[in-house]
């Protein structure tokens, strides 16, 4: 019948058409909005020091011009292998640095032994910057790809066994004291407790060596490297491609935030258990 | 179910040295937890009654004397003595029913996948837990994370309960409705048990026996036995005995709190 009056559903939907954005949405919105905030402003002072002539133009090239630079590389393949060629190492260095780090930290959290051994020589090392160890790299492993993952495998030890060290002297002893009236053997306390307890430790310590470990990248490779963004970095700087070294620059940070976003959302999803869920 | 069993401490002194000299925590305390009996142990703080549950535990060996389970000497920490802390210290990477079969996974009391998941069963039941079993420990309050550490000792059946301030982090009422929980557990379980607490009334109405510890170094002071029948509900509360009983219980642990304080402000200075 052509009187049939309309089905349920459909007032509600030509309704909600017409109304305004949902708190939530706009919630969101104001998110992005102060998340690309401080990026803003960044490009909206680089032309202001621009347009005020407070710098040469020969000195600061604008960001379009960067911009066009790193299209540019982008297509002819360059960027592309020196984001990988440094991605690569600076993976190898996190992977070996972390590894080493763990089964140190957790001695150096559980064992007051290890800690009256090792601790004064950690924190010897720890203070050494990467790039004085450059030239010693370089006489003992050469100047081939081994001398870089060192250099940043050494960065990334020392920032998560730190991390890893303080995070596991601090599990409450009354977690050991239940397992073991519970009837835990040490191995069981290790596997049930310490492991579990030390996995947000464990996720952050990569965290940071991340962080580090890109930080120490321009170092690793001033070890005469054929390719890697520190390399890039360095032949432009030879050649006073100012636009290159920009380029550079921007894409260790951006690779280096999407990596710790990946992290980051990793931990979350491992960590639901937490009271304070890692953001 | 747990096997009921008797825990007997024999002429035990403890005393451990401090920068300020030995320290004497428990003074040859004598004490024998018969099978199926349920004692308390009331005193000032300070006074060494914890240390007596670490002995028992296992956490701690004494300095003199010896502390027997069914004639068996105490070593090491051991499921068939469940003990139950203040902070609960449930796992809070285990979900309730993890917390709760926790014990059951491990080599010294492994028992089938079936089994476990039975008692696991079992003890969400008890404890009212049923709609929780898949919460993280985040998301529970103090009350249920003491059921969780409740069930958690029990899953591996015990001989001995022995429980530290149990329910000294709760508020009120769910102090209350915890010992009574704890009293029909009891009830059904039939465990020896030994209860430390700074609570005269939660003494009074959870256990056959009460111990008073005297201050440091402590000792026994006064053992009452409280002559009220089993189950109990809270009508006891507002017995006249009971009141009787509580007024002369609190009257010993003042005495022992002042001797306490002097001794702690004789330390200090």
């Amino acid at each position: 019948m052509s009187t049939a009056p309309p089905i349920d559903g459909e007032a509600p939907l030509r309704l909600r058409r017409s109304q305004p954005m949902s708190p939530y949405a706009k919630a969101r919105l104001a998110n992005w909005g102060l998340r690309l905030l401080p990026w803003l402003t960044i490009v909206a002072v680089w032309y202001a020091i621009r347009g005020f002539g407070l710098v040469s133009p020969g000195l600061l090239p604008l960001p379009q011009d960067i911009a066009a630079t790193a299209w540019a590389r982008l297509l002819d393949g360059e960027l592309p292998r020196h984001i990988l060629a440094s991605t690569g190492r600076v993976l190898a260095g996190v992977a070996i640095g972390t590894a080493i780090a763990i089964p140190v930290g957790f001695a150096l959290g559980r064992y007051a032994t290890a800690r009256l051994t090792l601790d004064p020589l950690i924190n010897f090392f720890r203070a050494l910057p990467p790039i004085a160890l450059v030239p010693l790299v370089i006489v003992y492993l050469g100047i081939g790809e081994a001398a870089k993952v060192f250099v940043l495998s050494f960065s990334a030890f020392f920032a998560a066994v730190i991390v890893l060290y303080e995070g596991i002297a601090q599990m409450p002893p009354i977690y050991g004291h239940v397992a073991r009236t519970l009837g835990a053997n040490q191995s069981e306390i290790f596997r049930k407790l310490v492991l579990p307890y030390a996995l947000p430790h464990i996720l952050t310590a990569l965290r940071v060596a991340l962080g580090v470990t890109w930080a120490t990248l321009v170092a690793a490779e001033l070890v005469a490297a054929q390719a890697g963004l520190g390399a890039m970095i360095q032949m432009a700087a030879s050649f006073f491609q100012l636009d290159v070294i920009y380029v550079g620059i921007i894409m260790i940070g951006l690779t280096a935030l999407s990596m710790d976003h990946a992290l980051r959302r990793l931990s979350r999803r491992l960590l639901s258990w937490q009271e304070r869920v890692p953001s | 179910m747990t096997v009921p069993s008797s825990l007997v401490f024999d002429g035990v002194s403890v005393a451990y040295d401090t920068p300020d000299g030995p320290i004497t925590a428990l003074g040859n305390v004598s004490l024998t937890i018969n099978k199926g009996e349920f004692v308390a142990v009331v005193g000032p703080s300070g006074c060494g009654k914890t240390t007596l549950l670490k002995l028992a535990a296992g956490l701690l060996q004494p300095t003199t004397g010896r502390v027997t389970l069914d004639g068996q000497p105490i070593g090491a920490p051991g499921p068939e003595r469940g003990v139950i802390f203040q902070e609960y210290g449930i796992f809070p990477w285990l979900t309730v029913e993890q917390n709760i079969g926790f014990g059951l996974e491990l080599s010294a009391n492994r028992v089938s996948e079936a089994e476990r998941a039975e008692i696991v069963e079992r003890y969400l039941d008890l404890m009212g837990l049923r709609d929780f079993r898949k919460a993280f420990p985040k998301a529970l309050s103090g009350g249920m994370k003491q059921r969780v550490a409740l069930a958690r000792a029990y899953a591996v059946r015990p001989r001995v309960l022995l429980m530290d301030e149990p329910f000294g982090a709760l508020d009120a009422q769910t102090r209350l409705a915890m010992q009574d929980l704890l009293l029909q557990v009891l009830e059904r379980e039939g465990t020896t048990g030994l209860l430390i607490t700074h609570a005269v009334e939660e003494a009074l109405y959870l256990a056959s026996r009460v111990v008073v510890i005297s201050a440091r170094p402590g000792r026994i002071k006064a053992v009452i036995d409280v002559p009220f029948p089993f189950p109990r509900t809270h009508h006891h509360l507002a017995n006249e005995e009971f009141a009787r009983l509580k007024g002369e219980l609190t009257e010993l642990v003042m005495e022992e709190y002042a001797a306490q304080s002097r001794l702690s402000l004789a330390s200090q200075s």
